[in-house]
């Protein structure tokens, strides 16, 4: 019992183990493009998080068909919500990607190291 | 027709629609106008709001037309007004004394884009001010930020770059930590408007989610207002930023992170949760003190002007929280009280560096011995503004550290510890305004020529202002004070 219990919270499971994947990734890595794909691994545990909750156990798309009643819907408020999220993680990503492009070309690296030594 | 309902949504609206406008106005003099155009048409937004919300009536604002809470709601009441005056105050105050000091740092046929960029972050902000969806205030959260960190990144240094990427990466694990927090707390209450969450959270049967929410939203928010230790991207950051990108963001964008943060654990934590003001004092509290002890004392050491103010700034949200740490009336009255006058005080710093800046490339404290002889009034600006940050009497700053000393001597028997802290502090600020007179003041010019050279008209004449602002709210706090304390008795009064 205990055991299904745990195993009920798969998902969340995987969103734990993502989320601090992504959060290692971006502390211990000293390659600049390393840790912008460590920050996209961490906001993609929360997209999961997020698709995870809305879900109803044999919950269809909300779309009211005429001559269906009783029919169970799943909440589509977090996937709209998660829509604007993954908008907002992509353009911090491409900003972060063009800093980088321009820290390269200022000083000809992207490890953390070599940049503080430059300075 | 009325106008004047639709105000809240057109203090986000006005400046976010004039961001694409202002890149059209190619020539760069049209586009600094459009700009400040656009910013004192919000600036005078947030006036009228101030005026209906001071008249007693906050105003609340369904986006559409839907109704909260299926709705996105805007709402402004007490809090929102004081932190939208200064939010806006900020940006017209550095859009208009800007164009000297960018035409000086950013290239011209990039500066209609930097422009644009400064307007979004002012929408973004003031967006995240007027929004009452948790929801909405991440989206406004991270438009601000992304346009903060295209301002910052225009720093002529290329040392600009690491700490811009810096900041982007904390700042983007502090939006994400904030939206695992709303999550949670979506996922327990299924609503996303503050004040039904407020409602809401009573019912929740199961308040460990909710426990762990508060969290994820206090740290996350932490994070962005770099309340000590999480502030290690904050001088780097403001202090490669072109001028007067840091006197835009020095006064204004930490202390909307701090307007969320009490917000949050305030109006919907507080008195929710089991022991959540115990819990908030006993992480704000140590925090708060650590930062002012240690950002003071590493402000005293620095060796760059600029970046000796911006550590100063972090013993300054130091004060901020620690007022908000006393769960008090009289504690949150005077925290919110600081919000306002630090905005005036380390504003109008900036402004008298960006002054400073326009003769002097080199902004270390030994290289800029005579200044006060050749830019007699920007000096005497400089001088105005740090006194209010020490807290002088007649100056803004002694107004909210004389609320914090009342405040912490009415919260137990800790109390004199804490105005300890604060008096040490205070001095330690003497010290390090210390060194800038006597870098000024005192000391002989490296060399070159020592001609009097003054800041452009239009840079001098927005720093005095702010400066004059200074010691006009010292002496008449009137305004500020009364917001401050609505603000406190509708906070105060969700927590009892």
């Amino acid at each position: 019992m205990k055991l299904l219990e745990l195993l009920g919270y798969f998902n969340y499971w995987v969103f734990a183990i993502i989320l601090t994947v992504g959060l290692y990734a971006v502390i211990r890595k000293t390659n600049l493009i390393k840790k912008l794909i460590g920050l996209s691994i961490f906001q993609s545990a929360v997209f999961l998080m997020y698709i995870t909750m809305d879900k109803v156990e044999g919950g269809t798309a909300p779309i009211i068909q005429a001559g269906v009643e009783n029919q169970i819907f799943s909440n589509p408020l977090p996937q709209v919500l998660i829509l604007t999220a993954i908008v907002v993680g992509v353009s911090t990503l491409a900003l972060g990607l063009a800093i980088v492009v321009r820290i390269n070309e200022s000083y000809g690296t992207i490890e953390e190291r070599e940049i503080l030594d430059a300075d | 027709m009325d106008l004047t309902a639709h105000l809240p949504a057109l203090q986000v609206v006005v400046p976010m629609l004039s961001a694409p406008l202002v890149v059209l106005l190619q020539p760069r003099g049209l586009a600094w106008a459009g700009a400040t155009v656009a910013a004192l048409a919000s600036f005078a937004i947030a006036l009228a709001l101030t005026i209906a919300v001071l008249d007693g009536q906050p105003q609340v604002y369904a986006m559409g037309g839907w109704p909260a809470p299926y709705g996105i709601a805007l709402g402004v009441d007490a809090f929102s007004a004081l932190v939208l005056l200064v939010v806006t105050g900020a940006g017209a105050a550095s859009l208009l004394a800007a164009r000297p000091s960018i035409d000086q740092q950013i290239e011209q046929e990039r500066q209609p884009l930097f422009y644009s960029a400064w307007l979004l972050g002012l929408a973004g902000l003031v967006g995240i001010v007027v929004s009452a969806d948790a929801f909405n205030i991440f989206v406004f959260m991270e438009i601000s930020s992304l346009a903060s960190y295209i301002l910052i990144a225009g720093g002529p240094d290329r040392r600009a770059l690491p700490a811009v990427f810096k900041y982007l990466i904390m700042g983007t694990i502090g939006a994400t930590f904030y939206l695992i927090g709303v999550g949670l707390i979506y996922m327990m209450t299924g609503t996303l408007n503050l004040a039904d969450m407020e409602a809401r959270i009573g019912d929740v049967v199961d308040m460990n989610p909710i426990l762990v929410a508060a969290g994820f939203i206090t740290i996350g928010l932490a994070l962005k207002a770099a309340v000590f230790p999480l502030h290690v991207w904050l001088p780097n950051a403001y202090t490669q930023a072109p001028h007067m990108v840091t006197v835009f963001l020095a006064a204004c964008a930490t202390k909307v992170a701090l307007y969320v943060l009490i917000r949050f654990d305030y109006l919907v934590f507080q008195a929710k949760l089991a022991d959540h003001e115990a819990q908030f004092a006993l992480f704000a509290l140590p925090l708060a003190i650590l930062g002012i002890l240690v950002a003071s004392a590493v402000a005293m050491f620095e060796g760059n002007l600029k970046r000796l103010l911006a550590t100063s700034s972090v013993a300054q949200i130091g004060y901020i929280l620690l007022g908000a740490s006393f769960v008090s009336q009289a504690g949150l009255s005077a925290s919110v009280m600081h919000i306002f006058n630090h905005a005036l005080a380390k504003g109008g710093l900036f402004l008298a560096v960006a002054c400073l800046a326009y003769h002097y490339r080199d902004l270390r404290l030994d290289q800029l011995g005579g200044a006060a002889a050749r830019m007699p009034w920007t000096c005497a600006a400089l001088l105005v503004c740090g006194f209010s940050l020490i807290g002088i009497p007649g100056t803004a700053g002694f107004i909210s550290k004389w609320l914090l000393i009342s405040a912490a001597l009415e919260s137990g028997p800790w109390g004199w510890g804490l105005v300890a802290v604060i008096l040490v502090s205070s001095l330690m600020a003497v010290v390090y305004i210390w060194r800038i007179v006597e870098a000024l003041y005192f000391r002989a010019a490296v060399e070159g020529d020592s001609l009097p050279a003054e800041a452009p008209l239009q840079l001098l004449l927005v720093t005095w202002l702010v400066a004059l602002l200074n010691i006009v709210f010292g002496l008449f706090p009137g305004v500020p004070l009364e917001l401050a304390n609505s603000t406190a008795t509708l906070l105060a009064g969700f927590a009892s």
